[in-house]
């Protein structure tokens, strides 16, 4: 490192990035939860939130969102796994596989709610495909607003479609930080496959787990474009969407950021449960 | 090395029929994997370009569709403001771009070279920013955008998504420029550079293709955006903000090539970082 | 004229003294090795010389030049790299000439100094080629011909050859040595392996902990250490240090080793300490093995017989203490075996037990002697050693 003449310089080109993130992270941040704390003629009270508590949508909100989380992380987290271990098996054309897992990386929840809308409609992909092998001989309607678990189905399979790539890069780059001298020591004394992955794999792979989860759950709370375009917009809804909802039909930034405030609290309760739950102790570090 | 013409020729050893199996079943996974994240970019590329009269009509779909058109695509981009909201979500990525890149880089090159006192906490900010749902940061900050009379403009959505890249770009800039060597600079002042020059002639052009691929995800990211951009811009949207918008009562052949449109960016930037990508995400993680 | 001094430089890294309370001069031509283990502080007095790290005290002139506070740009200075620094993105050509485009050189001129000192390097024929295409080798002479083509009063190099695998290494420190002669440029060159140091520097300056331990020509380094620590750091094997008393027997002294015997040392006073506690400092080669226990001499039991091709390194237990001693490769010794030990008294170096400092060297010897032997870690296994 040098520690020159110019002992100014680091600071100098950090300022702008801290002024910049202070305007656009810090200032909103506190922003929100003055708006939330306000009625929507600015008198300070907890009018909005209780708006927000009432509203026929919100258990349904708080329901489908957490719900969404709980099923949708698993999953993800089951491919992801797979995934990284078949890119790090480096099979024939590792390159092209990791190409390929890592498509979903860059396509927006628009774009993936869309294609998966392309799929599940009633003359959808599924359904063609269905009935061309002749498992179904008419449409089923997949839509349904009667059938709830099934429009929530639909929506976590869009989501573990379109973000499982995060998580499987996060766990490449873990895996690949693994000398493979452990493997090597375990198989000389006498490990099988399944008991490298648990004994050896896993356990050095926490600090990625952990960071993987713990993002993909940030991002999961604010599911919302596929929940739309999936699940249209009745029985089914999601906290982000209400806030939209909120602020943009019903023009009132408060609620909206009673909703924006409620998101972030349940994230940084999810990021406090993985951090306790998966907890990496210094020493363990390779 | 020339090859001895009395080399015997080596015996064909026999892979044990357990190793072949376990292989097999690898690649077996890994297609079907792949199958999972492809089928469904297949399946919107052909909806894309299935003529408008036989996306609307024909059920079953068929896989391999008889008759092409640009026509779906075509009558999207005609669609009213649809072309427009096209540039403008190119310009706003543009000027995203840029602005991150001049805000973020430097900051980048601060935290890769320098040792200063904060340098921890400063990183440790720049991480936690990635986690706060821009859900909370977008409400606010939209009615800030009104108050200062930039609500519904290019510049303001810019301003939101080079916050939201910001944190991307600080992180990957740092790693391409650790990746630099720092005894290149050093060795450059001694042959007669002002440190600005050794950056300039001997930094910079190594960096060079690190950097444009944090731009081009940068790019995306705007691209990509859905929620802030729907909340910030009403009478000029970007192409996702319209589509949202329009995205219940459209026709089916609006969503096929909106859907489309909105991936190929996503999938031509991924196909160029993705070398970078285990750089880009792998590094970020730490 | 390219003397350079330092006068009480001191480097703090937050809180430690990387460098502490340096003075040193070195003459116009000299070739001076900064030698010690690694922390030792050689690497940063040598970048504080090129003005890459900015001293906390203490003043640096460079030919009558104080360059205390000048960049690193105008000390008109050379420098050669532990890992080459050889950038990736310019041909071999470019390399060189870098330092002599930022001087804006004329091209012709630029084109006579590139070829040259690419000539004198052998890698005449890589002048268009990219580093990338060069093994490590022939990047370390792209690296000393870039700093040798700007002709500058000063050369520093830090640890050249360390990257460079043993055989290599071996021819490069004899080419170096000439090519530098020829040159006759200041030169300031750092390492940790003692052999380097041993056999190209017209001085050794060794340091430990940010402090020089002794400065001298390498020949007074080896056989006249100032303390412990040189002894032992330099050379391979390191000096044997026995303890002894020293007491009067008859008209003369003998320097008494407790369960080994007396050795008879002459007429002198050796030391001042009220119990006549030394250390007795000798090198395994002037120790002579006998089989003949008739012998007067030291008493002592042989350990481990290392056969070098060249020599036998001989591990020898003698009273408490273990030592080296080598002798002729056909010498037939085995293990447990009782033998006789011939020291020449001539070559004895006596210290102080406590500190380890040699006995009137007190005057000489560096801020940083005195703190004892080497510890594990700080000599780190080097060539073989040296054939006797």
């Amino acid at each position: 490192m040098t520690t020159g003449r110019l002992g100014w310089a680091p600071y100098a080109l950090l300022i702008p990035s801290l002024v910049f993130l202070a305007l656009f992270f810090l200032w909103p941040m506190i922003g929100a939860f003055g708006l939330a704390l306000q009625d929507t003629d600015g008198t300070w009270s907890l009018a909005s939130i209780e708006r927000m508590l009432a509203d026929q949508n919100f258990g349904n909100a708080l329901r489908t969102t957490v719900l969404l989380v709980v099923l949708v992380l698993p999953i993800q987290l089951f491919l992801a796994m797979s995934m990284a271990l078949i890119v790090n098996a480096r099979l024939k054309g590792s390159g092209l596989w990791l190409y390929v897992y890592a498509l979903p990386l860059g396509i927006s929840e628009l774009a993936a709610a869309i294609v998966w809308l392309s799929i599940f409609r009633q003359t959808g992909w599924l359904n063609s495909v269905l009935q061309t092998i002749g498992i179904i001989d008419r449409p089923i309607i997949w839509q349904s607003q009667e059938n709830m678990w099934v429009l929530i189905l639909l929506v976590v399979i869009a989501e573990a479609w379109r973000a499982t790539s995060i998580i499987m890069i996060i766990l490449v780059a873990g895996l690949q930080s693994i000398p493979p001298e452990y493997m090597e020591a375990a198989e000389v004394y006498g490990a099988g496959t399944w008991q490298k992955v648990r004994r050896v794999i896993l356990p050095m792979l926490r600090p990625a787990l952990q960071v993987a989860l713990i993002l993909r759950t940030i991002l999961a709370f604010q599911v919302f474009a596929t929940v739309i375009a999936l699940a249209g917009t009745g029985q089914v809804v999601a906290l982000a969407q209400e806030a939209r909802r909120w602020a943009v039909n019903l023009n009132n930034d408060n609620v909206a950021a009673a909703y924006a405030g409620l998101i972030l609290i349940l994230s940084i309760v999810s990021t406090l449960l993985f951090l306790w739950l998966l907890p990496t102790r210094e020493e363990q570090q390779v | 090395m020339t090859a001895d013409a009395t080399t015997p020729t080596l015996r064909r050893r026999r892979i044990g029929r357990r190793r072949l199996l376990s292989r097999a079943l690898l690649y077996v996974v890994a297609t079907l994997l792949a199958l999972f994240i492809l089928a469904p970019i297949y399946f919107i590329f052909v909806s894309a370009i299935t003529p408008p009269e036989i996306a609307l009509t024909e059920y079953p779909r068929q896989l391999v569709p008889r008759e092409v058109s640009l026509d779906t695509i075509i009558f999207f981009l005609n669609a009213a403001g649809v072309l427009d909201s096209f540039w403008r979500s190119v310009w706003v990525g543009l000027i995203t771009l840029v602005l991150a890149l001049l805000i973020g880089a430097p900051a980048g090159y601060a935290l890769a070279r320098y040792a200063f006192r904060g340098k921890s906490a400063y990183r440790l900010a720049v991480v936690s920013t990635r986690a706060f749902p821009i859900v909370i940061l977008a409400i606010p900050l939209a009615v800030t955008y009104i108050r200062l009379g930039i609500d519904d403009t290019i510049i303001g959505v810019a301003l939101m998504h080079t916050a939201l890249a910001l944190p991307f770009t600080i992180l990957i800039t740092s790693s391409v420029f650790v990746s630099v060597p720092r005894e290149l600079e050093e060795a450059a002042q001694t042959l007669g550079c002002h440190p600005l020059q050794a950056f300039l002639r001997i930094s910079l052009p190594l960096a060079l293709p690190g950097l444009a691929a944090a731009a081009i995800f940068t790019w995306v990211i705007s691209w990509n955006d859905v929620f802030a951009a729907s909340i910030l811009t009403f009478t000029e949207p970007t192409l996702p903000a319209r589509i949202l918008s329009a995205l219940t009562q459209s026709r089916v052949t609006f969503q096929f090539a909106a859907g489309f449109i909105m991936l190929i960016p996503s999938i031509v930037v991924i196909f160029f970082i993705r070398r970078y990508l285990l750089g880009l995400w792998g590094r970020v993680v730490k | 004229m390219a003397e350079i001094r330092l006068e009480e430089v001191t480097k703090l890294f937050k809180q430690v003294r990387a460098v502490d309370d340096v003075s040193l001069t070195i003459a116009d031509g000299e070739f001076m090795v900064l030698l010690g283990p690694s922390g030792c502080g050689k690497t940063t007095l040598l970048r504080s010389i090129a003005g890459l790290e900015q001293i906390d005290a203490g003043r640096i002139l460079i030919g009558d030049r104080e360059v205390t506070d000048v960049p690193p740009r105008h000390r008109r200075i050379s420098m050669v790299f532990q890992s080459y620094a050889v950038f990736p993105h310019m041909t071999v050509f470019e390399n060189i000439a870098f330092g002599l485009r930022m001087a804006k050189v004329r091209g012709d001129e630029i084109r006579r100094r590139v070829t040259d000192a690419a000539e004198l390097l052998h890698i005449g024929d890589l002048l268009e080629r990219y580093p990338s295409q060069t093994s490590g080798g022939q990047r370390q002479r792209i690296a000393v011909a870039r700093a040798i083509a700007m002709q500058s009063q000063v050369l520093l190099m830090d640890e050249p050859l360390s990257n460079l695998d043993a055989l290599l290494r071996l021819e490069m420190r004899a080419e170096l040595k000439r090519l530098l002669a020829e040159i006759g440029s200041t030169t300031i060159y750092v390492t940790h392996d003692q052999v380097e140091a041993l056999s190209m520097g017209d001085r050794i300056a060794v340091m430990r902990s940010g402090k020089l331990v002794q400065v001298g020509d390498p020949l007074t380094i080896y056989d006249e250490p100032v303390d412990t620590f040189v002894g032992g750091f330099i050379g391979n094997p390191p000096m044997n240090f026995l303890r002894s008393r020293i007491e009067r027997r008859g008209g003369g002294s003998v320097a008494v080793l407790d369960g080994a015997g007396e050795l008879p040392i002459g007429d002198g006073r050796v030391g001042d300490r009220p119990d006549g506690s030394l250390l007795l400092g000798i090198r395994a080669e002037n120790i002579q093995v006998s089989t003949d226990t008739g012998r007067s001499g030291l008493r002592g039991r042989v350990m481990v017989v290392e056969p070098l091709g060249s020599h036998n390194l001989v591990t020898l237990r003698i009273g408490e203490d273990q030592i080296k001693a080598t002798t002729r490769p056909d010498e037939r010794l085995e293990r447990d075996q009782d033998v006789s030990l011939i020291i020449d008294a001539d070559r004895i170096r006596w210290l102080d037990p406590s500190g380890g400092i040699a006995i009137g060297s007190e005057a000489t010897a560096g801020p940083g002697a005195g703190m004892g032997a080497p510890k594990p870690g700080e000599i780190e296994a080097g060539e073989p050693p040296a054939v006797v």
